[in-house]
């Protein structure tokens, strides 16, 4: 962010602080619990206008009625909303670590490992960097880059000030505020997120990472991400980093909504590597996420997803295809060990004539852990020759963990056509054996084996990103054999 | 460089090798016969080290080391090699990523720098050229659809990238129809030399008039009853496995 950005919005800020109807303004961080003045108070500190905290308010009145779902193949104790804080500021330079000396050490061995240069750990580990090393360098060239094309990338809560139309028209248009139980308190609480636009017939000249905005605030456990790409334009989101993050928040409920409009591309990566606990299952995120995009006539949507961290995950990127000829790509690797539990997958909605959709899963359990795919593919009555292929592979590793498989197939139109292919698959002691015998150890060897599994998945990254991902795979599964 | 010395090993509960003996030197080329179920690939698996194949008895030395002790792979990066009877595929893998990251492993050990992508790719290249494999399985899943002769050429070009002191060779004829067989054996004629050994451990002689060996032994009953020269070879092809474990019995 530059530096008249950050004097606009605390100008902003300060505006409503004089203006403040809530008592407690001097307070950076709320005592923990959740009401509408706690709403209030967020929407307050982000001195956001009126018809957002309205839609705020809204969305918290319809979570209060709603129960927390259970149907996942997941078990963990029950959240206690009311024990949450939701709102902290930032941390102060002074309350963070000075240098990497002050770091978990563990944490830094990871870095290492995945080859992170020494000032991208200090910023991942939230180290109190020096302003001249600020992502300014980096973050500047590539604003004006982007604004020379017209591409608009900023915080969702620049956003709400500076292209209150666009949000107003796009939030909650994909996921609607009383979607579910999470996106419910999403859409009340959210902390922050990302928000892109990409004009008429623009091919966005980079791809857009979340990691440029890392040195910003912080986005927090309400992350909010809404990336509308108009009438033939092009856009590529990487979001997350191999490296994994510090958090505190045990808690994660992202919403993300995506609209492509009539020939537009969206292709939407992510990388997920939150805390996911200690070998015996202590600790660990709780990652209830909504994905969601919208296609219109001859759009595409394209999720790629890697997800090794957190202790329990509950995602499911999905397309709606509402266009004619539409395409909707799910492509997925999950990866659990240890206690981790995964209850992931996506959702076609096939609305409009020929819409098409492939769906790739790959699945792999090691430890004790419990991954589960749980997909939907709708053909509704409009979507005359529509077509679906899901590939759905399982691999385990060891023999007490657990793969399940939970398709969905509902079809109204009798000239659509759904594929589905599922496969559950060991990795082999022969497997093991040929490669050590080469001269591998075990845990090259399973690394080697789970990379060529997931090829087909990798291949749809963006080409740095696959590199890594394969090696956040091997690191995920450290201890998973021998 | 090899020394097996009343070696007794069991896989599972059941033990194969009762007390085997066998001297290799550098150089020379030794092959092992028997019937089936003789522990011929017993022997082999269980000097590569697999899992639950339990040496419970005896002592073997690999140039100067004690190889029981070691890890599968720490045999391999010595310089152990077996070609298997049946290659096992790895779907994804490629062939040419599997191949450089266990020259790779075993450049380490001997505190090499892993080789570089360029040169290796012409190395790589060349192998497949002398056992006569398109370039094309470079690319392909390692053993991934081959055909059985395909599976086989394929761990000689292994064998022949990796240089190993130590090449022992599981039945590497079955399968394989003359002109491969003639491949095969030109490939293995080809890396003999002063340095290295090699011990086949196959059915039929007809290997042996391809590759002609220095030593023939027998083995039976987890031991080694008889050896000898070519013309023992010779002599089982004829006259079959019978006599031999009647006059030994």
């Amino acid at each position: 962010m530059s530096q008249s950005e950050q004097a606009q919005i605390d100008t902003l800020l300060k505006n409503d602080y004089e203006a403040g109807f809530y008592t407690s303004v001097e307070s950076d961080t709320l005592p923990p619990g959740l009401d509408e003045d706690v709403i209030r108070f967020i929407s307050n500190k982000k001195g956001e206008p009126d018809w957002m905290l309205e839609w705020r308010l809204e969305a918290y009145r319809g979570w209060l009625e709603m129960v927390e779902p259970e149907w996942a193949h997941v078990r963990y104790p029950k959240v206690d909303f009311q024990a949450l804080s939701y709102f902290s500021a930032p941390k102060s330079m002074a309350d963070k670590p000075k240098s990497l000396d002050e770091v978990d050490p563990e944490l830094l061995r990871t870095y290492e490992k995945l080859g992170i240069p020494l000032h991208e750990q200090e910023m991942l580990a939230g180290v109190a960097v020096d302003a001249v090393f600020d992502s300014v360098s980096v973050g500047t060239t590539f604003r004006a880059k982007l604004f020379e094309a017209g591409v608009i990338f900023c915080s969702i809560s620049e956003a709400v000030h500076e292209y209150p139309e666009l949000v107003k028209k796009y939030l909650g248009s994909v996921v609607p505020r009383k979607d579910n139980f999470y996106a419910a308190l999403n859409s009340a609480v959210f902390s922050d997120g990302s928000f892109v636009y990409i004009p008429k017939g623009v091919r966005c000249p980079m791809e857009l990472s979340t990691y440029f905005r890392i040195n910003e605030a912080k986005t927090g456990q309400f992350e909010r991400t809404l990336i509308v790409a108009e009438e033939g334009s092009h856009v590529s989101y990487l979001e997350g980093c191999t490296a994994p993050m510090r958090d505190e928040n045990q808690l994660h409920a992202a919403v993300v909504e995506l609209v492509a409009l009539d020939n537009a591309q969206i292709k939407y990566s992510t990388v997920q590597n939150w805390y996911p606990g200690d070998k015996e299952g202590k600790g660990g995120i709780y990652n209830f996420v909504t994905k969601r995009g919208v296609c219109h006539d001859s759009a595409k949507i394209s999720w790629t997803q890697v997800e090794t961290g957190s202790a329990v995950t509950w995602k499911y990127p999905s397309v709606v295809l509402r266009g004619d000829n539409s395409v909707g790509e799910f492509y997925s690797v999950a990866l659990t060990n240890n206690h981790q539990q995964a209850d992931t997958g996506t959702k076609m909605i096939h609305m409009g004539k020929n819409t098409r959709s492939t769906i790739i899963s790959k699945g792999i359990s090691a430890g004790q852990s419990q991954n589960a795919y749980r997909g939907l593919v709708r053909m509704s009555q409009r979507a005359e020759g529509a077509r679906n292929y899901t590939q759905c592979d399982s691999l385990l590793i060891g023999d007490r963990c657990g793969a399940h498989t939970f398709p969905y197939i509902e079809s109204r139109n009798p000239s659509a056509v759904v594929e589905h292919e599922a496969t559950t698959s060991k990795v082999s002691e022969d497997q093991l054996y040929l490669c050590q015998q080469r001269g591998l150890d075990a845990e090259k060897a399973v690394s080697l084996i789970v990379n060529g599994f997931c090829k087909e998945v990798f291949k749809e990254l963006p080409m740095e990103f696959a590199v890594e991902a394969g090696k956040l795979l091997e690191v995920s599964l450290e201890g998973s054999v021998g | 460089m090899l020394s097996v010395k009343e070696l007794r090993a069991s896989v599972g509960d059941k033990e194969i090798l009762k007390g085997l003996s066998l001297e290799v030197k550098a150089g020379e080329v030794h092959a092992i016969m028997g019937p089936n179920g003789s522990g011929k690939s017993t022997l082999g698996h269980v000097l590569a080290g697999r899992e639950n194949y339990q040496a419970i008895g005896g002592s073997v030395e690999f140039d100067g080391k004690n190889l029981l002790d070691m890890d599968t792979e720490e045999r391999a990066r010595e310089g152990l090699f077996l070609a298997f009877q049946y290659p096992v595929e790895i779907p994804g893998v490629s062939n040419m990523e599997f191949l450089k990251t266990a020259v790779d492993a075993v450049r380490a050990h001997r505190g090499q720098e892993a080789i570089d992508s360029v040169q290796f790719m012409k190395l790589a290249r060349e192998k497949c050229k002398a056992v006569n494999l398109d370039d094309q399985f470079l690319k392909r899943g390692v053993n991934e659809g081959f055909s059985g002769g395909e599976k086989k050429r394929n761990e000689l070009m292994q064998m022949m990238l990796l240089e190993p002191k130590l090449c022992i060779m599981d039945e590497t004829d079955s399968g394989l129809d003359i002109d491969a067989l003639q491949v095969v054996a030109e490939g293995v004629n080809a890396m003999r030399n002063e340095d290295r050994a090699i011990v086949l451990v196959t059915h039929y002689q007809r290997l042996l008039d391809f590759i002609k060996p220095d030593f023939v032994h027998v083995l039976s009953g987890g031991r080694i009853i008889k050896s000898g020269d070519h013309s023992l070879a010779l002599e089982l092809e004829e006259k079959g496995y019978g006599w031999i474990t009647k006059e030994v019995a």
